[in-house]
């Protein structure tokens, strides 16, 4: 529990979150995604903007990834194994619920 | 204008703006410095701005709406004790409708748990509320306030129970240094998500009070020490921020991020400055909102442009590999060390003044404090 795997595992019926106090914004003076979070700004690049973009609290984690992987054309496994350490290293700093 | 965010090394010459200019992320909105507490690290001026001369919410909301049009994402309110103006929530929603990041950062008395409800219904995004210490008695001692500790710890409560994100400030100094994972621990109990370890930066009201907050070095490595196993310990419970105490660092801060370039900040009566100490610093204008706008004072008003970059700097830092890293570190801390504020800020132990911050270090007296009041 308190030292982070490897590779983190998430359960695929997950329905990861942004928090109150979260939010996922554009801005073009600050050249693109960004999130926004208690005195913190962070770059999102283009993927983790559309990891994060899906985190709503609907969808699953095995919806998302299976949404990624028809979307980008890319393998299952990659996917989850990239999106599970992003995931988790934005619960990690209290970005994300999962 | 850049879009790109890419660090900028160097200053353009003749007061002019450096190419290309960083567009600021934060501004620290400064609503009044009225407060109910005396904190006696208060990082307000000596001389504060009255009531009379604050801004009202209609500028307020000018100024918010013109930091977006500049790229500001986030907005702290602050002061002051923020609640003590009666058109806080007005001022709230007018930063959430600029498209703004709203954080409020308050002493956590004043606000009503009525207030507070209205402005997570404006939009507030966070709430920051500092406590002194984990003992009330001392917490209460340091504020100046009777019965602040108690009121804070009530406030905690119905943020959590509204879900808004809740960061915990503790400020350290001799008092309570020696308690650092007991303060943790408070942070975790009032259901805090962030809390900020922030040793006393000597400016204002700190600067006046330093002999009697200043901890031994023993003390502060003691305190530093305990920062990574407490994160380790509360992996993924909390998040722990530090400010380091930087008279006994070997290199300065980056203070706010470099001079002009990632933050701005507005004074109750409407003047911007780079950091809220720059006014400490003699010989610099700064503009106000009520005459300019944002873009206009960030771009083009030469006190933001007196230290923008690293050409002004001398030696040791114009050949040092962490001129980029630091820009040679707080002007303030220099001008107020040395009385030259394009020195080398004397935290620094390349510093040829280093020697000054080692002997401040070692006044300690038991002194009642100053306390901070209008």
């Amino acid at each position: 529990m308190n030292t982070p795997a490897a590779a983190p595992s998430i359960l695929p019926d997950a329905r990861p979150r942004l928090p109150r106090g979260v939010r996922l914004v554009h801005n073009e003076a600050q050249g693109g995604w960004v999130l926004l979070a208690p005195e913190r700004v962070f770059k999102a690049d283009q993927i983790a903007a559309e990891v994060v973009k899906r985190c709503t609290g609907e969808a699953s984690f095995a919806a998302i990834v299976d949404d990624l992987a028809a979307t980008f054309a890319a393998p299952r496994e990659r996917i989850e194994a990239d999106v599970a350490t992003l995931l988790r290293g934005l619960a990690d700093k209290k970005l994300l619920e999962l | 204008m850049t879009t790109d965010g890419r660090p900028n090394g160097h200053a353009g010459g003749n007061g002019e703006p450096p190419k290309p200019l960083h567009s600021p992320l934060g501004l620290l909105a400064e609503l009044t410095h009225r407060c109910p507490l005396g904190c006696p690290y208060c990082s307000n001026p000596l001389e504060m701005d009255k009531r009379e001369s604050e801004l009202d919410a209609a500028t307020w909301a000018r100024v918010f709406r013109e930091a977006a049009g500049l790229g500001v994402l986030q907005v702290h309110l602050s002061g002051g004790e923020p609640a003590s103006r009666r058109d806080l929530v007005d001022i709230t929603a007018a930063a959430r409708d600029a498209g703004l990041y709203t954080n409020l950062i308050t002493s956590g008395v004043g606000v009503t748990d009525r207030r507070l409800r209205e402005l997570a219904d404006a939009g507030l995004d966070h709430v920051q509320i500092s406590i002194q210490d984990s003992e009330p008695k001392s917490a209460d001692l340091i504020a100046g306030y009777e019965g602040a500790y108690v009121r804070k710890r009530a406030l905690a409560i119905e943020v959590v129970a509204l879900k808004l994100p809740l960061t915990v400030n503790i400020v350290i100094h001799r008092a309570n240094i020696s308690r650092v994972d007991e303060l943790v621990a408070m942070a975790l109990d009032m259901g805090a998500s962030r809390v900020e370890i922030a040793h006393v930066q000597y400016y204002g009201w700190a600067l006046k009070n330093r002999a009697a907050l200043m901890p031994t070095r023993q003390q502060v490595e003691e305190a530093v020490g305990r920062i990574e196993p407490l994160r380790k310990q509360h992996h993924g419970r909390i998040v722990i921020d530090a400010v380091v105490p930087d008279y006994y660092a070997r290199f300065p801060k980056p203070c706010v991020g470099g001079w002009g370039r990632r933050s701005l900040n507005v004074t109750p009566a409407g003047r911007v400055l780079p950091c809220h100490a720059a006014e400490s610093i003699p010989g610099l204008e700064f503009w106000s909102v009520k005459e300019h706008s944002l873009r206009e004072i960030w771009e083009h008003n030469p006190a933001f442009n007196a230290f923008r970059g690293t050409d002004f700097l001398p030696e040791p830092c114009q050949s040092c590999e962490r001129r980029d890293i630091d820009f040679g570190g707080c002007r303030c801390q220099a001008f107020a060390l040395t009385g030259d504020a394009r020195a080398t800020d004397p935290v620094c132990h390349l510093s040829p003044h280093h020697h000054v911050v080692e002997e401040q270090a070692a006044i300690r007296e038991d002194a009642a404090y100053v306390y901070r009041r209008l």
